[in-house]
């Protein structure tokens, strides 16, 4: 406080404080507080404060000790006696040893002793000129430019920036500072003060403490929003809370041929425990590996012998797919006995593939599948279908590529326009499922499934930026990017 | 899918016109192929190697331009340069689908090929044909041997079902016979090599070829090895692992002997076939092939190749109203033809056309007629096919909506329990943080690391897993949710972070005897143990309980109705360490 009524004191009656150091020297406060004071005034246009730096000679470490104790030259100079002469060895023994180093070449070099094993004075009387000059700057005279090269060459003085500030009334000036109130409180009520209280601003540029809430996982909060456009669209959920499938169920019943690839232990995750299902409905693998064998149905099939054990190896499920063929089996029964009911179903849900894990990969990702099992289906139903869910998804340009999958066909990629990278990418997979994976299943030979697939990441990663997706799924999540990601506005136009 | 590389120029030259990448990349998307990569052989070589930009000069103009062609795992017929030009100028209308056909050659002069009874024990199938006056070039013979190397890889998976042996069939004397052998009795020079082995001493020779070594699985347990010989004993080729040197082809070879020793005869005869139509193109009588007579020990016999045609007859009515376009007989047989499929159609009746398919022996891929209509769509253009609303879309109302999200959350079955579902939103208002994690794991993370007994009967374990972290599939939440704190030790605390998933258990009762369970855990990590944070959130009947994840004295049960449906506590110090979290917090669970 006392600083600044000194400032602005002295300004009711100065144009100027030319140099806060001066200042605070003149009126015995301590520097560094004066540069405080100067700071917040000049925040609050009190005065204005311009800086001010010089650049003044000071003595080192060493400097310092000769000013005060004589140069080593002459610490050693005085050792040695007037008269005669004195060993080296004893001669050490007298001077702290850095004196006596510096000391026997300075010395030698003045000329002041005979250097040898024994050191004698060559001139009975010296000054120590070196003193005498560390003194004078001390007191914060100048020095001539020789002398202050010496010195430094043998690092006894050192240059030191000093700043400080020169300081001149400000827009705002006052003589005296005004207090403002941050907040208004119950004494500022109590006591009446609230009619006198100036309020310091707002800052409006200031970012607020973050609000304390819950956070949901980016991941779920994309898939709850492509569920209600399922649900908007009229699909059912399908339950798929079963990761342990038989090979039955996630390839044989699709005709998936079981020499595919697909089906080898470097693709799939075939189990330990529970190693194989004990339990499959007779009637229908019979069909199954009919139509595997010999066809049916209109087709040649592919002409194996197929193995009971391979259908029976229980693994994680590689797609949700595996539960649709379950589904679609239960329909077609249902079918069997009562009356066709047409059927839209979706899943959006785990699966698992014995993958190397990079920035792209992992073991195991979530699957989103749509399917429509109907009388009457075309290629045209799938293809509205697909524009119809797309286009919610904030995808409108799309177009179709021909492809092959074991159990649709026709299969069709389905890539669309990115905007932002200005190019076609694939966004995922579709089909109609084949007359031998419906047939033996039971359905009637008009009725037709048309499905589709993509995978939640992929989208998700698109969406929030996000180039690993070990940063988004997983244990080595950072914490703060869940919290930071903000919400998810597909399908909300 | 299979990734074919072929020299741009000679693509084109083949396809008889240049195309700009753009124009190229935009036929193989109707095509229903995709150039997958624009490289060079140095680029290859240098991605191999690891190899810098500047190591190779980049700018070597001369250098050819290779197209990575990616095609349908199904088309055999595309897996070379030659498969794919064809199918493409057929495909643009530049081009008739060829006409394969026998040399008319009387039985008695075919060449023939005995098989002995032994080799049902190990691989029981050959199938053979000769290639007369076939011409070379260099990028011809690579493409031949290329062919070769894609059907190993693919169809033949890995040379386990089907293995392709090619000969100079002018240093060989018929008639062959196949037969299995005790390795010490086969003697021969492989191919590459100078000396000769013993077939036993074969294979411990090629344990250090990086190429060969993972083919001698396949018979290195079996008694007999399966051996090909000619009149003279020379041996052709120890099958599925390397050819003999006496027979080996060359850039001269004029006349070429293949034979395909398999254990699936459908999968042998679509590899002959693949590799005989598609280099009978080279040969002086352009699309003829050479049978040979296959003759078993039990007197039957067969002519192969099988170069018939297949029929099959498609209803119009199937094609149009499964694509959903109406199109004339007329066009759809056009279109077909665009495909390589030969199509007539015969008039039924006044409304009924059938469409009658022809299928060449390069499409072995098509199986039923879905895959006929599939062609048509395909020629048809996908993306001229107008799209139609499914029958039985209606849009849904938003408050209808509603009411079916709340019935299927009444349901119970089907995403979240309704009370599950209030516990998420509790836990959102509390502030906590959901978190995703692996569902697969260590046997330690679900057991050993939480201080419990591994009992052998509630772990899903997996057979092949790749590492340690794919183990198993978790048994609870637990192990993530510790992962993620081991992972985030700078974050401010606390840390509160919940999970709903689903963890699976084995289970003699299901189907396959393991179900899934929906848990939820909260986990709490401050300062203090929280306790009582984790507690005000169980509003529920708690009784003390001990397990060795928690700490004791400092956990509870918590019942519901009776059941004991979920447990709380401060989380054992060892088990913190044991997850790599050593800094002097408490978790509550």
């Amino acid at each position: 406080m006392m600083a600044e009524e000194a400032i602005l004191g002295y300004l009711e009656n100065h144009d100027e404080i030319s140099d806060s150091g001066q200042f605070a020297t003149d009126s015995g406060l301590d520097h560094n507080d004066v540069v405080n004071v100067i700071k917040s005034l000049h925040g609050f246009r009190y005065i204005d404060a311009q800086d001010i730096k010089k650049e003044t000679l000071v003595l080192t470490e060493e400097g310092k000790k000769y000013a005060e104790k004589g140069s080593p030259e002459v610490q050693l100079f005085l050792a040695v006696p007037q008269e005669g002469s004195i060993s080296k060895e004893e001669l050490q023994k007298l001077l702290d040893p850095a004196v006596y180093k510096i000391g026997c070449s300075q010395a030698a070099k003045n000329k002041w002793v005979q250097m040898g094993n024994q050191i004698s004075r060559k001139v009975q009387h010296v000054e120590d000129r070196v003193k005498d000059l560390l003194l004078q700057i001390q007191d914060g005279q100048e020095l001539g430019k020789d002398d202050n090269n010496s010195l430094k060459a043998r690092k006894l003085t050192a240059l030191q920036t000093w700043k400080g500030y020169s300081v001149k009334r400000g827009p705002e000036y006052a003589p005296r500072r005004r207090r403002t109130a941050t907040d208004l409180t119950r004494e500022h009520l109590q006591g009446g003060d609230w009619r006198n209280i100036e309020f310091k601003e707002y800052n409006f540029s200031a970012k607020g403490p973050p609000p304390e809430s819950g956070h949901l996982h980016p991941l779920n909060k994309v898939k709850e929003r492509i569920k209600n456009i399922f649900r908007l669209m009229n699909f059912e959920e399908m339950p798929t809370n079963r990761y342990v499938e038989s090979s039955f169920w996630n390839f044989d019943a699709l005709f998936q041929p079981q020499q595919h690839p697909a089906r080898d232990s470097h693709d799939t995750f075939f189990l330990k425990a529970p190693a194989t299902t004990k339990q499959l409905p007779e009637d229908y693998v019979e069909m199954v590996k009919r139509v595997h064998e010999s066809g049916g149905y209109g087709s040649r099939g592919y002409g194996y012998e197929w193995k009971r054990e391979e259908a029976n190896k229980n693994l994680l499920r590689t797609h949700t797919t595996a539960i649709s063929s379950r589904m679609l089996y239960a329909l077609a029964q249902h079918a069997k006995q009562q009356s066709f009911t047409p059927k839209k179903y979706f899943s959006i849900d785990r699966v698992f593939r014995n993958e190397a894990v990079d920035r792209t990969h992992l073991a195991e990702f979530h699957q989103i599948e749509g399917l429509v099992c109907d009388r009457g289906l075309t290629l045209g139903h799938l293809i509205g279908v697909l524009q119809d869910f797309f286009s919610r998804l904030g995808m409108d340009k799309l177009k179709f590529k021909p492809a092959y999958n074991p159990y649709t066909e026709p299969s069709m990629e389905i890539f669309s326009y990115h905007e932002g990278l200005k190019k076609w990418v694939e966004i995922g997979n579709s089909g109609m499922f084949r007359p031998e994976m419906l047939r033996p299943m039971g359905f009637s030979e008009d009725v037709n499934v048309i499905a589709w697939g993509l995978s939640l990441e992929r989208p998700t990663m698109i969406l929030y930026g996000i180039n690993n997706i070990r940063d988004l799924f997983g244990h080595k999540v950072d914490l703060g990017l869940i919290k930071k990601n903000p919400l998810c506005l597909i399908g909300i136009k | 899918m299979p990734t074919v590389s072929v020299g741009r120029d000679r693509l084109f030259s083949a396809l008889g016109k240049s195309y700009s990448q753009e124009e190229f990349e935009d036929l193989c998307f109707k095509f229903g192929i995709e150039l997958d990569d624009v490289t060079t052989e140095k680029a290859i070589i240098r991605k191999e190697r690891h190899l810098d930009e500047e190591d190779g000069g980049v700018g070597d103009d001369d250098e050819e331009i290779i197209y990575k062609i990616e095609v349908p795992a199904n088309r055999y017929d595309l897996l070379c340069l030659e498969g794919i030009a064809q199918a493409l100028r057929v495909f643009n209308e530049e081009q008739q689908t060829p006409t394969y056909t026998l040399a008319g050659i009387p039985k008695d002069s075919m060449l023939k090929m005995h098989v002995k009874p032994q080799t049902s024990s190990i691989r029981p199938f050959v199938v053979c044909a000769v290639l007369r006056d076939i011409t070379f070039d260099e990028a011809s013979y690579n493409s031949f041997i290329d062919l070769q190397d894609k059907l190993h890889q693919n169809i033949c998976r890995r040379r386990t079902l089907v293995a392709i042996g090619t000969h100079d069939l002018d240093t060989l004397q018929g008639p062959f016979t196949y037969e299995a052998l005790s390795p010490k009795s086969i003697n021969f020079v492989p191919l590459k090599q100078e000396k000769s082995f013993r077939a036993d001493e074969l294979m411990e020779f090629y344990k250090s070829d990086m190429k060969l070594k993972k083919f001698l699985h396949i018979i290195e347990n079996s008694p007999v090895f399966p051996v090909i010989y000619d009149s003279k004993r020379t041996v052709l080729s120890l099958p599925p692992i390397i050819n003999g040197a006496h027979s080996a082809i060359t850039l001269k070879t004029k006349n070429v002997f293949i034979e395909c020793t398999a254990t699936d005869l459908t999968k042998a005869n679509i590899v002959l076939n693949t590799v005989v139509t598609t280099f009978s193109a080279y040969c002086q009588r352009k699309f003829e092939v050479e049978p040979v007579e296959v003759i078993y020990s039990d007197g039957r016999s067969f002519i192969y190749p099988d170069l018939s045609v297949y029929n099959m007859e498609v209803p119009l009515s199937y094609i149009t109203g499964t694509i959903g376009v109406s199109l004339e007989a007329e066009k759809v047989t056009s279109l077909l033809n665009r495909m390589q499929l030969r199509a007539e159609h015969s008039v039924l009746d006044d409304n009924n056309c059938n469409i009658n398919v022809l299928i060449p022996p390069t499409r072995s891929d098509i199986l039923h007629p879905c895959d006929v209509m599939e062609d048509v769509a395909i020629a048809y253009g996908y993306n001229g096919i107008p799209k139609r609303r499914l029958p039985s879309m209606k849009p849904l109302p938003l408050n209808q909506l509603e009411d079916l999200i709340r019935e299927e959350v009444q349901k119970g079955d089907l995403s979240l329990s309704l009370s599950l579902f209030l516990y998420v939103l509790a836990l959102l208002a509390f502030s906590y943080c959901e978190v995703l994690t692996w569902i697969l794991c260590s046997n330690q993370e679900n057991f050993a690391l939480l201080n419990r007994e591994d009992d052998q009967s509630s772990a899903v374990i997996i057979g092949n897993p790749r590492s340690s972290d794919f183990e198993a599939v978790r048994t609870s939440l637990m192990p993530g949710a510790l992962k993620i704190i081991g992972h985030n030790k700078d974050h401010p605390k606390p840390i509160k972070i919940f999970e709903v998933g689903d963890v699976a258990l084995l289970d003699e009762s299901k189907d396959v005897g393991a179900t899934n369970r929906r848990h939820l855990a909260a986990l709490y990590c401050g300062t203090n143990s929280g306790f009582e944070l984790i507690h005000s959130l169980m509003d529920r009947i708690m009784e003390r309980s001990d397990a060795p994840e928690f700490l004791p004295g400092r956990q509870a049960s918590i019942i519901y109705k009776g059941k004991h449906i979920g447990d709380f506590g401060i989380v054992h110090p060892q088990v913190l360490s044991n997850f790599g979290y050593t800094v002097t917090t408490n978790v509550s669970w």
